[in-house]
């Protein structure tokens, strides 16, 4: 039982924006849709949802066709990026409008629009229009609104990006425990690997229309099958340096030896991407057999309480994150340290070749 | 912040208190000044206190002309504003057809207005009008039409004047109200499985509600103040029956150079104006907000 979505392709004015999607959503899964913009993310979205039809492929929702099938027949609901509520109703008409069209008793739509309001934190507003409520407060209604129906599929598209950084913690926090208690397929997409891991569940790494790779979250994180991949789920994007490995040693970048131990062992002669989370590099040696990379700094961007050196090595670039606000100026020399038990070896195609050991919870910063 | 000087900054605001002075404030107060004096000539006025207004209060045909003026602009309220909203809604949303619509519906607006009085009343001339032959042909009215001959002529060749002139300003707006509006508004409600009707009461009009506060407001006081278009067709007749406020002020000022009740009449149809601008700006203000839970 479930979501079956089966060679799905959707092509707009010659523009091709999903390429044979097949997919399968179990019911009761949490699952994020992690891809940049223009991955296809919504397109998929809407076609599940069925906004869209599929240019080709079928979408089977328990074991039917349903891909003809109009949205007004399906059991969907969707959170949208923008705060969509009905601007003149209150909240609590809101949040009842989609149990009103399906003429529902008054005493259980009652009961239903109160219970969800009060998951969502919204018992004191309920008399409010949207417009007079904080940006949170509309996007927890919109989110009522698409809970209090109890659909079989649950939709949200990027919900959290239009709000502040604190809000969008707060309701990330609530979302995990209502994702928790539902038995609807909940499809969420992001453009944030961070918030990917934190919603947990099942993940799909959506790349120019295309499945890079479906699994569970925290392991599709920890060996991403494609460079591209491995890109798409690091912020900053994961570093590569052109590597090449000969005669039982190897050399990354510009001439830096690396020492073949561990996971890296077994690598045969040739040429490969060595590649690494910003997170994983240091400004000083943390421990034995870190090996030093050198460059020139071009950029230090600071971030709230991080610091985003990018540096200059050679012929390639990489990006350094660090704790604390750290000044650093352009063209200065710069050493950075990885320990090589964190590299991610790739082949020149961007195959994985090795993956560091997953490391549990001591991991840190992820 | 350093604290400037001296107040030199105040002449920054110069050009423009000039120019206000100049546009608003020196005739307007030359109005006042001719509201509380009798003028027999050039140099020659006496100051009459609050007579005027008291004539211009108790004026019948002033009564008169107010009361038609009501039912003109409350007619035209009536009618332009939910014939806009459906060309509005009528509208293709792309392509070529939403660019020809628009060109279309422009043309009305920018033509003059004198012209466009000289325009209906060639069409609707019983002697060479295309519509005015036609429907004599049709042999449907007890008395052929020609507006000069009944009342009831004469405003309906001036309502559908006003409505072909000004209701594709209505749906120009609407147009943009409606395009603003997210599609994701549109999916949502489809998502919900809310009807056409529902989604026009719930999402589109209260979208609307800026750009129809600006419609009405506009439409009204156009309307209130219409002058060129009845003065155009049969200069306020046949009899009294489209003479208007504008018509009856242009009489009294310059057809019988009663500056003084004329004054007085200026001042009291600009507050008129003003008065209802601000009651319909405050009803649409209110109006659909918070329907509230008990």
């Amino acid at each position: 039982m479930g979501l079956k979505i089966q060679n799905v392709s959707k092509v707009v004015g010659g523009e091709t924006h999903l390429r044979q999607i097949d997919l399968v959503f179990e019911t009761g899964s949490r699952n994020v849709l992690l891809g940049r913009t223009l991955s296809g993310k919504t397109s998929l979205l809407r076609i599940m949802a069925g906004l869209d039809r599929p240019t080709s492929g079928k979408i089977i929702i328990d074991g039917q066709d349903m891909t003809g099938v109009s949205v007004r027949k399906r059991s969907v609901a969707m959170v949208y990026q923008q705060f969509i509520n009905y601007p003149s109703l209150s909240v609590y008409n809101n949040i009842a409008s989609p149990l009103k069209i399906g003429g529902m008793p008054k005493k259980e739509l009652d009961r239903r629009v109160r219970e969800t309001a009060e998951m969502l934190h919204l018992e004191g507003m309920l008399d409010r229009i949207p417009a007079e409520l904080s940006g949170g407060q509309q996007q927890r209604t919109a989110i009522a609104r698409a809970l209090v129906k109890e659909a079989q599929l649950l939709l949200l598209d990027e919900p959290l990006v239009n709000l502040d950084y604190k809000l969008r913690e707060e309701l990330r926090v609530d979302l995990q425990e209502i994702f928790r208690k539902r038995s609807a397929i909940v499809v969420y997409t992001t453009t944030e690997p961070s918030e990917a891991l934190m919603l947990g569940g099942n993940v799909v790494v959506l790349d120019e229309g295309r499945v890079l790779q479906t699994g569970a979250t925290a392991m599709v994180y920890q060996r991403p099958e494609t460079l591209r991949a491995a890109e798409v789920f690091s912020d900053p994007p994961i570093n590569a340096l052109d590597s090449a490995v000969t005669h039982g040693g190897a050399v990354m970048g510009d001439n830096i030896p690396v020492p073949l131990t561990g996971h890296l062992g077994r690598l045969a002669d040739g040429a490969y991407r060595f590649a690494f989370r910003s997170n994983h590099l240091w400004l000083s040696s943390q421990e034995d057999g870190d090996i030093a990379i050198t460059g020139k700094v071009e950029l230090a961007e600071i971030n709230g309480s991080e610091t985003f050196i990018y540096v200059h090595h050679g012929k390639s670039a990489f990006v350094v994150q660090q704790e604390g606000v750290h000044p650093f100026s352009m063209g200065n020399e710069i050493t950075v340290f990885i320990n090589p038990k964190h590299l991610f070896v790739y082949d020149t195609a961007g195959q994985l070749v090795a993956a560091p050991q997953a490391t549990g919870p001591s991991n840190r910063r992820e | 912040m350093e604290k400037w000087a001296d107040n030199k900054a105040w002449f920054l605001v110069l050009p423009v208190f000039v120019v206000v002075a100049f546009s608003a404030i020196i005739p307007l107060m030359t109005v006042v000044n001719y509201s509380i004096q009798d003028i027999f000539g050039p140099g020659n006025a006496v100051f009459v206190g609050t007579e005027w207004f008291k004539q211009m209060l108790t004026d019948t045909r002033l009564h008169d002309a107010l009361g038609r003026q009501f039912i003109f602009s409350g007619l035209v309220l009536l009618i332009e504003i939910p014939l806009g909203i459906l060309i509005a809604l009528a509208m293709p949303k792309k392509g070529w057809g939403a660019s020809a619509s628009l060109v279309t519906l422009a043309i009305p607006l920018l033509i003059p207005w004198n012209v466009i009085g000289t325009i209906w009343i060639i069409f609707t001339r019983p002697d060479i009008g295309l519509f005015g032959v036609g429907i004599n042909s049709l042999n449907l009215l007890d008395v052929p039409f020609d507006h000069t001959a009944r009342p009831s002529y004469a405003w309906a060749t001036l309502m559908a004047m006003e409505v072909w002139h000004w209701t594709p300003l209505v749906a120009l707006l609407c147009y943009a109200g409606l395009r603003a509006i997210p599609e994701a508004y549109f999916q949502a409600a489809k998502i919900d499985g809310a009807s056409s009707w529902a989604v026009f009461h719930y999402i589109q009009l209260p979208k609307m509600r800026g750009v129809l506060t600006i419609a009405i407001l506009l439409r009204w006081m156009d309307s209130f103040l219409i002058y060129a278009e009845p003065f155009a067709l049969t200069g306020g007749g046949p009899g009294n029956s489209t003479t208007f406020l504008s018509i009856y002020l242009v009489k009294l000022a310059t057809g019988q150079f009663d500056l003084g009740p004329a004054a007085a009449f200026s001042l009291i149809y600009f507050l008129i104006v003003l008065l209802f601008c601000f009651i319909f700006y405050q009803a649409l203000l209110n109006v659909g907000k918070g329907e509230k839970t008990s």
